[in-house]
Formats: C-alpha cells, sequence, structure tokens
C-alpha cells in the first residue's frame, strides 16, 4: 500500500500541541496508525514540545511534593506491559476503539442515492463520522466552511483533481469545491471529520441536513 | 525552588558540565546535563527511587508550569504534574531512549493530562507499534537521539522572537488549529528521517 496523500505540518503540530478537536485526533491518530512517514513527522513535532518543556522555567512545587510521589509510588505497581488497542478488519486500533468493534458492528443510517452514514461519539467542537460510497456513487456537489477531513479505509474514490486510496487524506477547506465519486470496484468507506457543517448545493440535501446532522 | 535549596543529587548520577548557546547567542556554562535518559532507564530495569527523585525534581517544577501556562490554576497545575509523573513511573517500561527524549516523552504525558484535566476531551493515539524498547538499544543510536534534542534547543533558541513566541503559543495551547502555523523554520528533517529509517527497520523486521 503506498500512501500518496498525506497529513499538513499545520494538523501535525496542532496534533503534537493537543489542540485539535476530537474528532480531528480521531483522523490523524487513525491516518498515523497506517502511514509511518506520518508517524515520523508527528514524533519530530513531539519532540519540539519536549524541547520547550526542557527549556520552559520551572515553577517550584509544594514542599511535599517529592515526598508525595515517593509515596504514591510505593503503591503503585509498574505496568507490565498491557494489551495495546488491536485493529479490527479495515479499521486501524484507534478508530476500532471508537467504533467499538470492526465495520460488522457500525450501525449505518441512510442519507439517500445509496450512501450511508454512522456518527461516532466525539466532543462537539467537530463531528466525525463513517461514509460508505457505494462503488461508482457520486456524494452530493459540496462546497465546505472550515475543515474537512477525509481518509479513506477501503476502496476509493476521486474527484476533479485527484484519486483517494486506503491510507490517503484529503483535506479540503472553504476554497474546496468538488464532486468526489467513489470508483469502480470495491465500496469505499471514508472517516470524515469536519469542523463546520457542510453546505451542499442541492435542494434535497440542504434540506435533510439538519436530520443527518452533519 | 532554587538548585541549592535541592537535596544533593543521588551519587552515581549527574555528569558532564556542558555549554550552550543562551538565547542571545553567547556561550554559557549550564547545569549539569545529567543524563535523563539514563535515568529513565534504571526506573524502568530497577524501579530505581533514587533515580524517579531525580527526574521529578527536574520535570515536576517544568510540567507544573507549562500546565500553568496552559491555563491551570497553581493547585490543579500541582495535582496533574503528580499525576504525570506516576504516569511516567508506571509506563517507564515503555521508554526506549533510541526513540525519544526524556522531555520529549514527559511532554507527550502532560499533554494528554491537560487535555484530559483541561478539555475534557478523549484523545486518540495511534497503533503501538509492536517494537517495545530493545532491552540494550543501541548507544549510538541513544546518543543520536539526544544530540537531536540539543540541537533542535539550539535552533530554537536561535530562532527570531516572534516565530519562537508563535511556537511556544500553538504548544502552551493559545492557539487553535487554525491558527497554528505550519512553518516553524525548525530543522525537524534529520528527526524525521531518523525515526522513518526506524519504522523501516522494524517493518523489515516485522517481515
Amino acid at each position: 500500500m503506498t500512501i500518496r496523500h498525506h497529513l499538513s505540518d499545520q494538523l501535525l503540530m496542532a496534533y503534537a500541541a493537543g489542540q485539535l478537536p476530537e474528532a480531528f485526533n480521531l483522523v490523524v491518530a487513525t491516518h498515523v496508525s497506517l502511514c509511518d512517514e506520518c508517524r515520523a513527522r508527528a514524533a519530530s513535532f513531539d519532540a519540539v514540545g519536549g524541547v520547550l518543556l526542557e527549556e520552559a522555567e520551572e515553577i517550584a512545587m509544594g514542599e511535599d511534593a517529592l515526598a508525595r510521589a515517593l509515596e504514591r509510588i510505593e503503591g503503585l505497581p509498574q505496568a507490565t506491559r498491557s494489551e495495546p488497542l488491536k485493529p479490527a478488519g479495515i479499521f486501524p486500533a484507534p478508530l476500532a476503539d471508537y467504533v467499538g468493534g470492526d465495520l460488522s458492528t457500525v450501525r449505518w443510517r441512510k442519507v439517500g442515492g445509496g450512501v450511508k452514514q454512522a456518527i461516532l461519539p466525539t466532543g462537539k467542537d467537530a463531528s466525525a463520522r463513517l461514509l460508505y460510497i457505494p462503488a461508482g456513487t457520486a456524494v452530493p456537489d459540496h462546497g465546505h466552511r472550515g475543515m474537512e477531513l477525509t481518509l479513506v479505509l477501503q476502496g476509493a474514490f476521486a474527484d476533479e483533481n485527484d484519486r483517494f486510496g486506503r491510507g490517503d487524506i484529503e483535506i479540503a477547506d472553504e476554497e474546496v469545491e468538488h464532486t468526489p465519486v467513489a470508483l469502480a470496484g470495491e465500496d469505499c468507506i471514508c472517516l470524515a471529520a469536519t469542523d463546520a457543517p457542510l453546505r451542499f448545493r442541492g435542494l434535497i440535501p440542504r434540506l435533510a441536513q439538519p436530520l443527518l446532522r452533519i | 525552588m532554587t538548585e541549592q535549596a535541592l537535596p544533593p543529587m543521588p551519587s552515581g548520577i549527574g555528569g558532564m558540565v556542558g555549554s550552550r548557546q543562551k538565547k542571545d547567542g553567547s556561550l554559557a556554562k549550564v547545569e549539569d546535563e545529567t543524563d535523563w535518559a539514563g535515568l529513565l532507564v534504571k526506573v524502568r530495569d530497577h524501579q530505581d527511587r533514587a533515580a524517579f527523585a531525580a527526574l521529578f525534581r527536574h520535570f515536576a517544577p517544568r510540567v507544573k508550569a507549562f500546565l500553568m501556562k496552559s491555563g491551570a490554576g497553581a493547585a490543579l497545575a500541582e495535582e496533574c504534574a503528580q499525576d504525570v509523573m506516576a504516569v511516567l513511573w508506571q509506563k517507564a517500561h515503555l521508554f526506549d531512549p533510541a526513540r525519544a527524549s526524556v522531555a520529549t516523552w514527559v511532554y507527550t504525558i502532560a499533554r494528554n493530562r491537560r487535555i484530559d484535566a483541561l478539555r475534557k476531551a478523549r484523545r486518540a493515539e495511534p497503533e503501538e507499534l509492536d517494537w517495545g524498547p530493545e532491552p540494550e538499544p543501541d548507544q549510538a543510536e541513544v546518543l543520536e537521539a539526544q544530540q537531536e534534542t540539543e540541537r533542535l534547543g539550539r535552533a530554537l533558541a536561535a530562532l527570531p522572537a516572534p516565530q519562537r513566541t508563535l511556537i511556544e503559543r500553538a504548544f502552551y495551547g493559545d492557539l487553535s488549529h487554525s491558527e497554528i502555523a505550519a512553518e516553524t523554520g525548525l530543522p525537524l528533517g534529520t528527526i524525521k528521517s531518523r525515526i522513518r529509517l526506524a519504522l523501516e527497520k522494524l517493518r523489515h523486521q516485522m517481515g
């Protein structure tokens, strides 16, 4: 698998700084699980945080702080290697954790035209959802307010500009207005997150929008 | 807390006196360039309480300052710094000195604690790779990881003040994700390349 579309420096730095909405954190962590290049880039931004911490001024801890810490670790066994979270089918571990299982556990809701979605439980500052787009189907023409991240988990889609396969991430902002189409072959499954509601061009999707919570 | 007020360092800890470029560009002697990674490995392998105490004295006041700059009150920051150091003890088995500096590792723990305590949000973490710390990491790799961190520190200090301030504000939670500028002016490429190589090696071993 060759990933061609990666996370931006801005997103990776915001992830390292702990400044992303929860829904974006989920997309970043899921992409990084599939992409060693972005895993290494994320680690280099973590190192910036480390250097800032090292160089930061100190604020004295309370007088008995060390004694309390030593007392506390006395009763604190060092964890043996805990069982790491496991991937489930096409879902890398962090996503499997949010879904609570693999593809078969997803409770899809129909959006129309064979497209289905499932909203994932995250904080309200941005929303995350799984999208199921049958092969060969177009997602309604839409523009964006804010930022929208779309990570392909299965199949592929293409828009006017490019093609996106498993592991690829599309970062769309207000400039982007496009009509993504799921390519023939496998049905396309994506993880998408946005920090603003999408605005659809067509009348019906716009009416349906409040119901879909997208 | 001043240096004089500190209890003496446990024997066998401490080390070379280094020099480092200060923000104003002059070379100045700095406090002991303690081998933090070595100390954390002692915590990891021998549950060494003296090593933990030395790490606590160095990092807890920095974590507290980091949390207070991020908007936590003094009491909450103190509690969270305690939590961060307890996690450092508990998860020492995950520390690999060939991959990250102790400061970086402490930073990631403190950042996650901040998200938890101040934003009350969950943070998804990437899938853990099954590489775990090697019992005897390659010393050359450990040294390289440490030197890289020092180089990064010097580069950060050498940045023009406005640029440095932007980076600090981003990491202290002062900027939203859309306000964060992607261009840091820092030499992150070497760190990325080293970690990328390590990942390739690991993938190869896993077959």
